[in-house]
């Protein structure tokens, strides 16, 4: 090990060196007998005999990045290393089925109704919506458009954001025609529906919630708060077809008119 | 080619799950339903203890004049029992896509609970169309 310092904590310092390290690290270590050193673990083990040998010094070392964290903080290829636009190849329907069915069995402790477990299903859909519109952002940069208006922004939604996530378009975006306010989002063959049979204790909830927390994020993202609550509508053709029913702030509607 | 019906036994032999696929048949109470389960369970296990081959898999097939029944085990101990024609071929892929339809709308639905009777309504509806499609 090299790195003997000057008197303070370099901003060189590894990100994966952990916080106990750091502490450990900034804490006062007499400097004179590190130089030898060459390997980080053994530097390490010296620091903690120090430490408990309570020999203090003013003197600061700083770390060269190239020092193994490994012995910190493993420091693995995180998602986040990975080329943005380089689309995640597609991963397994049952990986995904068997996961969501066991969030969905998570929410149902306790919780005292349908509405709530709708509610919290929606909260994790509202995190991988805040994740996917920021991912869509960087995405695409170059030709990045700002949605100022209801209608493009749904429909923003409706492909863009549905085909980063199910790899396919929604099937249908309508307007509500005797709500000013609600906009209706359809997809005739929800992707979290596919393996859930809804007991008869609990017909009115829709698992697709999670979706419709997908949109609220998205909506929030763009400055157009609304509520989403997911509905479900089996038809013979489809008879997992849920409506995703977007009711706009009034705030938004003002906007919208002011625009108009 | 006739599929009669089929009866999902659970590694505890009770009987989780039974359909008729045909109007013809005659209908039993459910606690004969029961014994007739728990009763192939027990020859099941039964075969497989006297059988002469070493690690054997117990009755797979049953045949009569009358009828023929299949029986698939899965790894875990489940059993899917079909009971179809005496004619009818290649009764175990057909099991073995039922199998797949189970793990599928069975297993991935949140809302079952393992070992317990099978109330699924996309197995239901799934299978049916399945069988229908085959006979």
């Amino acid at each position: 090990m090299r790195g003997v310092g000057t008197g303070h904590v370099d901003s060189s310092l590894h990100r994966g060196v952990t916080a106990s390290a750091q502490a450990l690290i900034s804490s006062a270590v007499d400097t004179s007998s590190l130089s030898c050193y060459s390997d980080f673990a053994s530097l390490l083990i010296t620091m903690s005999k120090m430490q408990s040998s309570s020999r203090a010094s003013s003197d600061k070392l700083s770390l060269r990045s190239s020092a193994p964290s490994s012995v910190l903080a493993p420091r693995r290829a995180t998602i986040y290393d990975r080329n943005v636009n380089r689309r995640a190849p597609d991963l397994a329907l049952s990986a995904f089925a068997f996961l969501f069915s066991e969030m969905v069995q998570y929410s149902q402790k306790n919780v005292k109704g349908v509405q709530e477990m709708e509610n919290k299903l929606s909260a994790y859909g509202y995190h991988v919506g805040q994740r996917v519109l920021e991912l869509s952002a960087i995405r695409e940069i170059k030709n990045a458009k700002r949605e100022t208006r209801v209608l493009g922004l749904l429909q923003f939604i409706n492909t863009t954001i549905w085909k980063a996530i199910f790899g396919k378009p929604a099937d249908a975006l309508e307007k509500s025609k005797d709500q000013e306010d609600e906009y209706m989002i359809i997809d005739n063959d929800p992707i979290s529906n596919k393996y859930i049979s809804v007991p008869k204790d609990m017909p009115s909830l829709d698992c697709a919630s999670f979706q419709a927390g997908v949109i609220e994020a998205v909506m929030d993202g763009c400055q157009f708060p609304a509520r989403v609550t997911a509905h479900s509508v089996p038809t013979d053709l489809h008879p997992l077809k849920t409506v995703f029913l977007v009711k706009l702030d009034p705030l938004v509607l003002e906007r919208e008119r002011y625009m108009r | 080619m006739v599929v009669y019906s089929l009866y999902i036994l659970n590694k505890a032999a009770g009987l989780i799950y039974q359909r008729d696929f045909n109007d013809g048949l005659q209908k039993l109470s459910s606690n004969d339903y029961l014994v007739l389960s728990g009763t192939f369970h027990a020859v099941h296990a039964i075969a497989s203890r006297i059988s002469p081959v070493p690690s054997s898999s117990g009755i797979e097939v049953l045949e009569t004049d009358t009828f023929r029944l299949q029986c698939f085990q899965t790894l875990t101990g489940t059993k899917f029992l079909l009971i179809s024609d005496p004619r009818q071929q290649s009764s175990d892929t057909i099991l073995r896509r039922i199998y797949e339809l189970y793990a599928d709308y069975v297993i991935k639905n949140p809302f079952y609970q393992i070992e317990m009777p099978v109330r699924c309504e996309l197995f239901d509806r799934h299978l049916a169309a399945y069988i229908k499609a085959i006979s």
